[in-house]
């Protein structure tokens, strides 16, 4: 799906060099309720934000958060009806890696949440060019197996999720 | 005469065979053998040189270079002894060897750092050898070491010597490292760490103003440059130049400097660089304050502080005080190097921000300048005393406690707290507010200490600022803050026949504290303690008395012991004042009346007994022997034998005997005895110590309540670990030992004699008595008792903890530092012995004790020691105790860290129990067990990739656990086991 794409972009000049940078939010605090072990603590907007916001930039040292491409506010969750919907923002409305950054978090919460959550990872709109063919790809359970098949992608989305050293 | 040419031959032959030995050999030994005899006179440097005659001249390099080596070493050892003639000879062979083969050269390069140690080298030599090394040595192509060493000659040389014509070169040949870019190489035997380079290239670099025409430029560029190491580097380099450098050096540079430094504290990309161009900055300014002026010459520091200010005031006036903080930073770093500089921001800064808190109106923003002013406020106090006439700040006197009133008059709770912090600073200045500022000040406090629930933290500030004041103005606090205080407590009480309301007891409560609080000067104390006490007598002799209310004045008694402390005077009056007092009402409360209401017994509940024991230990720590041994001359007494005399009230209608035929309750008070002597210093002869000491056994075996008998125990535990070793000490413990032998045979008392050894024992193992180990042994040996086995497993626990009320250090008992360590080593052998003979019913008795013993010990201690116990860890991992899974899997993990290859025979055991107890009911044990399921990835993925797809599935179900931190840890394990053998990781 975004294999040629995604190669120019790696090897080649960096579409965006001087990306704004954004500071980075803290640890999220530990409250007394999550220390008790009795009192559930339900999936909310700031932890699936923690779950996206360290993905690596697949062009920048730096991550999402950093560069402003995810935001808390873009995140919604419904533990109750285990449904996940998060916007992303490109950081240039021709941004090459959009698919490849949607993949990223798509794969991300994929291997991080339950099974029983339903996951809708979207362009913020108004903010790409071709906003509608990318949303279209993510949303396409099929298409992101694929994707996931093939060894390059994997191997790039693989460097987006790992810790930053 | 033959005779002593003899001697002068023996030792140069023998000289001889150790040059021989050292020239061919490759062992080092004989080179310290030869200094040795130079030092001590047995041979001379000159007499070295003669015996080296032929190998220095030998054809083969190594030999030469080895000759040198040898003589190079002596010199290092010997340089001191050196003659002014012989360091000339020396040096100027050193010099004529430079030109010899580069295997010699660093053995050359040693020899003349040893002579540049020298005190008698000739001024001109220091030149003559540094243009002989930059001739005829490419010093870049050295190695590391070998560079180290040029430098170390060339800071050598600039300690005491002018260095002349060579300034550039040598800044040259020194500064092309500079910054200082460096990684060391992987098992490089030098162990040169980047730092030591970057430390001792910048003591080069600042050794000498001579350089400083060279070096500014240099520094300016890289700090303008983009790499961060650099900009750190320079700004560190500049900050050491300042401590030689003087206005001469510096001042075409000012301008460029300041502009540098400004641009890097506004543009902040990094707090480090940050805080390295403040204190840069600093250094300037205290560089430029330490000159000293020529007659004409302008005052640069003068100029310097005008540009700062003149660049930085407008931007505390901005309306969206954008760069408010970086100003205020740069202004207080420059005005924080000297008195005249601190004036000279001061003067200009205080009455403009003034001025901007009156034009803001918003709480938010007057915040911040207050902030900025107590800042300012601060240097002022750390400058301000320094032989004026005037008193610092009192110009500004008016309008800043007006400002300060108002800070601490508005609603935000931010601002109260800056206020609070402002006028402890403006109070800490000596002579600056008057009696009716404090007046004021103190209206505001008490205001504030009352305040709701929700600002508790602004209530706190302002007990605490009571506290700081009031140990200034002691008076005005007693005649303004502590009667309204009194009548507080008093006025709350009245109440309590209409309305016994939660806000009138949290008021009495605030009320208490505020009263602790304020008691920080000894006249206060005096006023202060006994309306305690007072009030102590009266609540639990009320109707409607609660336990919470009287552990409520026993805290304040506590603080109020605690800040006595310091003040031997003080000490005693609170000790003679509040003991005594605290003994009569538990005493009282001990009677056998049958008038006495219920409530009177409340002081022998265990919590409130617990609090009376803290007080009456703190009130006893810090007495000087003397009144500790009056007033143990009538304590032991009132519990031996019942002699109440000194007690405040001591008409009782029944005699108080807690250690003979007495009821229950007197029995409890022991714990009150066992808070006293126990907390005595050491050198205190304890009267009657061997009746005391068999009454507490008696009592800890006794067939009543546990508390008692628990309290005799720690008692006799905490006496005894005070106790001289000797015969008498040696009588104790063989008593002690038969009681609990005697005890722990099947009976009644078996309980109470496993309590008293398990006090014994802590009181021998943390004084490392020899006899710790028997005792050890004997409680291993009961945990495969049936029924004390789970007790004994959980005593460990006690041994390894700190107590709060005996054996503490505060109470002055014998604690060895390292107790903890020693007793893993001691103990642990037998513990995994036990732990394998035992029958499978009592083996979990074993793991806890381990367990305890484990998680008192910091990791690095352990790491070296847990591979021994690995098989029984693995073990450990089926164990049913949640105590037992917490700890196993808190030692593995590091294990696994650290040696994967051992770890991975043991593959198929370590994923199912992880898994298994990913599914514990304790939290702590879930989220252990993932980071443990994490750490299994740093093992070889070959080994793991069978399980790959099984840790996977597993871990799809922590991901929905209830706690949120749980599912953080399953995140993080199953993200990493995706990533396993994956392409791209």
């Amino acid at each position: 799906m975004v294999g040629a794409s995604s190669g120019a972009g790696l090897g080649g000049l960096l579409e965006n060099a001087n990306p704004l940078i954004y500071q980075r939010s803290g640890e999220r605090p530990i409250t007394a309720g999550e220390e008790d072990d009795q009192v559930p603590d339900s999936i909310d907007d700031r932890e699936i934000f923690d779950l996206i916001r360290s993905i690596n930039d697949p062009e920048h040292p730096l991550t999402l958060e950093e560069l402003n491409v995810v935001e808390q506010v873009r995140v919604k969750v419904n533990d109750k009806e285990s449904t996940v919907a998060v916007e992303f923002t490109p950081t240039i409305p021709h941004c090459s890696m959009a698919t490849l950054i949607g993949l990223s978090i798509k794969v991300k919460l994929i291997r991080s949440l339950p099974e029983r959550f339903k996951m809708d990872v979207h362009i913020t709109p108004g903010t790409h060019a071709s906003e509608h063919a990318v949303n279209k790809q993510l949303a396409d359970k099929e298409r992101v197996a694929a994707a996931l098949e093939n060894s390059h992608l994997l191997e790039v989305v693989n460097q987006c999720l790992s810790a930053r050293s | 005469m033959a005779a002593a040419a003899e001697e002068a031959l023996a030792p140069a032959g023998a000289l001889g065979g150790l040059v021989r030995d050292f020239v061919a050999g490759h062992q080092d030994g004989p080179a310290a053998e030869v200094a040795a005899d130079v030092k001590s006179g047995r041979c001379t440097v000159l007499q070295v040189v003669e015996a080296l005659g032929s190998c220095l001249e030998n054809p083969e390099p190594r030999t030469r270079g080895r000759g040198i080596q040898l003589l190079s070493q002596v010199l290092l050892q010997c340089h001191p002894l050196l003659l002014e003639k012989e360091v000339v000879h020396l040096t100027l062979f050193y010099e004529n060897q430079l030109k010899d083969h580069h295997l010699v050269i660093p053995s050359v390069l040693q020899g003349l750092r040893a002579l540049s140690m020298s005190d008698v080298l000739p001024p001109g030599l220091a030149v003559s050898v540094l243009k002989a090394i930059f001739q005829e040595v490419h010093v870049q192509s050295l190695t590391q070491m070998d560079r180290h060493t040029v430098y170390s000659i060339i800071t050598n040389f600039m300690r005491t010597r002018e260095e002349g014509p060579f300034v550039e070169e040598l800044f040259e040949v020194t500064s092309c490292y500079f910054p200082v870019d460096f990684t060391p190489p992987p098992n490089d035997p030098h162990g040169i760490q980047r730092e030591d380079l970057i430390l001792s290239l910048r003591a080069v670099l600042a050794s000498t103003p001579r350089f400083a025409e060279f070096l500014l430029p240099l520094l300016l560029e890289k700090v303008d440059s983009e790499m961060l190491s650099a900009k750190l580097d320079s700004l560190q380099t500049l900050n050491a130049c300042c401590a030689v450098y003087g206005q001469k050096e510096l001042k075409d540079y000012l301008p460029s400097l300041w502009t540098s430094i400004r641009r890097e504290v506004f543009q902040t990309s990094s707090e480090r660089v940050e805080a390295e161009g403040l204190a840069a900055l600093h250094s300037l300014s205290a560089c430029l304050s330490r000159s000293v002026l020529e007659a004409d010459a302008e005052d640069l520091l003068d100029s310097f502080l005008s540009s700062i200010l003149e660049d930085c005031r407008h931007h505390l006036c901005e309306p969206d005080m954008k760069l408010v903080w970086p100003s205020a930073k740069l202004l207080q770093a420059a005005a924080g190097a000297s008195a005249r500089a601190c004036d000279r921001v001061t003067s200009t800064v205080i009455p403009l921000l003034l001025e901007q808190f009156n034009r803001h109106s918003q709480s938010s923003q007057r915040r911040t300048i207050l902030e900025m002013l107590l800042g300012f406020l601060k240097l002022q106090q750390k400058w301000g005393n320094e032989d004026k006439d005037e008193i610092p700040l009192s110009s500004f006197k008016t309008p800043l406690c007006s400002l300060v009133s108002l800070a601490l008059a508005d609603p935000s709770t931010q601002l109260q707290l800056v206020g609070i912090r402002a006028l402890t600073v403006l109070g800490a200045q000596p002579g600056l507010l008057s009696t009716q500022d404090l007046e004021l000040a103190i209206d505001h406090l008490y205001r504030l200490s009352f305040l709701e629930e929700e600002s508790q933290s602004c209530s706190l500030a302002a007990m605490e600022a009571s506290g700081t004041l009031a140990t200034l103005y002691p008076t005005v606090f007693i005649s303004h803050l502590v009667p309204r205080l009194a009548e507080e407590l008093h006025t709350g009480d009245t109440e309590l026949a209409s309305g016994e309301g939660p806000s009138y007891q949290a008021r009495r409560l605030r009320c208490l504290q505020a009263l602790s609080a304020v008691s920080t000067h000894a006249s206060i104390v005096r006023e202060t303690l006994p309306m305690l006490l007072q009030y102590l007598r009266h609540v639990h002799r009320g109707k409607n008395a609660n336990s919470n209310e009287v552990i409520a004045v026993c805290r304040s008694l506590h603080l109020v012991a605690g800040q006595c402390q310091q003040e031997p005077e003080s000490c005693w009056y609170f000790h003679q004042t509040a003991v005594p007092c605290l003994l009569a009402l538990a005493v009282q409360a001990s009677m056998p009346d049958k008038d006495l209401p219920n409530p009177g017994k409340l002081l022998l509940e265990e919590e409130v007994l617990a609090a009376m024991v803290s007080v009456i230990s703190t009130a006893s720590t810090h007495l000087s022997p003397e009144l500790a041994a009056q007033s143990v001359a009538l304590v032991v007494p009132l519990f031996l034998d019942g002699d109440v005399s000194f007690l405040s009230e001591n008409s009782f209608p029944s005699k108080f005997l807690p250690f003979q035929n007495s009821s229950s309750e007197q029995k409890r008070l022991v714990a009150l005895l066992m808070a006293f002597v126990c907390s005595l210093p050491k050198n205190v002869e304890i009267p009657q110590l061997d009746r005391l000491m068999q009454e507490l056994l008696t009592l800890s075996c006794h067939h009543d309540r546990l508390f008692s008998c628990t309290a005799a125990a720690k008692c006799f535990a905490g006496l005894l670990n005070k106790h001289p070793a000797g015969q008498q000490l040696d009588e104790f413990l063989q008593k002690a030992m038969e009681k609990v032998e005697t005890g722990l045979s099947p009976g009644p008392y078996r309980s109470q004699a496993f309590t008293l050894l398990l006090w014994v024992t802590k009181a021998l193992v943390l004084r490392y008595h020899p006899l710790s180990s028997c005792l050890t042994e004997r409680l291993m040996g009961l945990l495969s008792d049936a029924e004390l086995g789970p007790a004994a497993a959980d005593g460990f626990s006690l041994l390894m903890a700190d107590c709060p009320d005996v054996l503490h250090r505060a109470g002055h008992a014998e604690i060895r530092i390292m107790f903890r360590q020693r007793f893993f080593t001691d103990s642990v052998p037998a513990l995994v012995q036990g732990f394998h003979a035992a029958p499978q019913n009592v083996k979990p008795n074993y793991l806890k004790g381990l367990s305890h013993v484990l998680n008192s010990l910091p990791k690095p201690v352990l790491l070296p020691e847990l591979p021994t116990l690995l098989s029984l860890l693995l073990e450990a991992l089926s164990c049913t105790d949640s105590v037992v899974q917490l700890s196993t899997l808190s030692c593995l993990q590091p294990l696994l860290l650290d040696a994967p290859q051992v770890m991975s025979l043991h593959i198929d055991t370590l994923v199912t129990k992880f898994l298994n107890l990913s599914c514990s009911p304790s939290m702590a044990v879930r989220i252990a067990a993932l980071q443990c399921i994490h750490a299994l990835t740093r093992l070889p993925t070959p080994v793991l990739l069978p399980y790959k797809m099984q840790v996977i599935r597993a871990l799809a179900k922590p991901l929905d656990d209830k706690k949120r931190l749980v599912r953080r840890e399953a995140v993080t394990a199953r993200g990493a086991w995706f990533l396993l053998g994956s392409p791209g990781s």
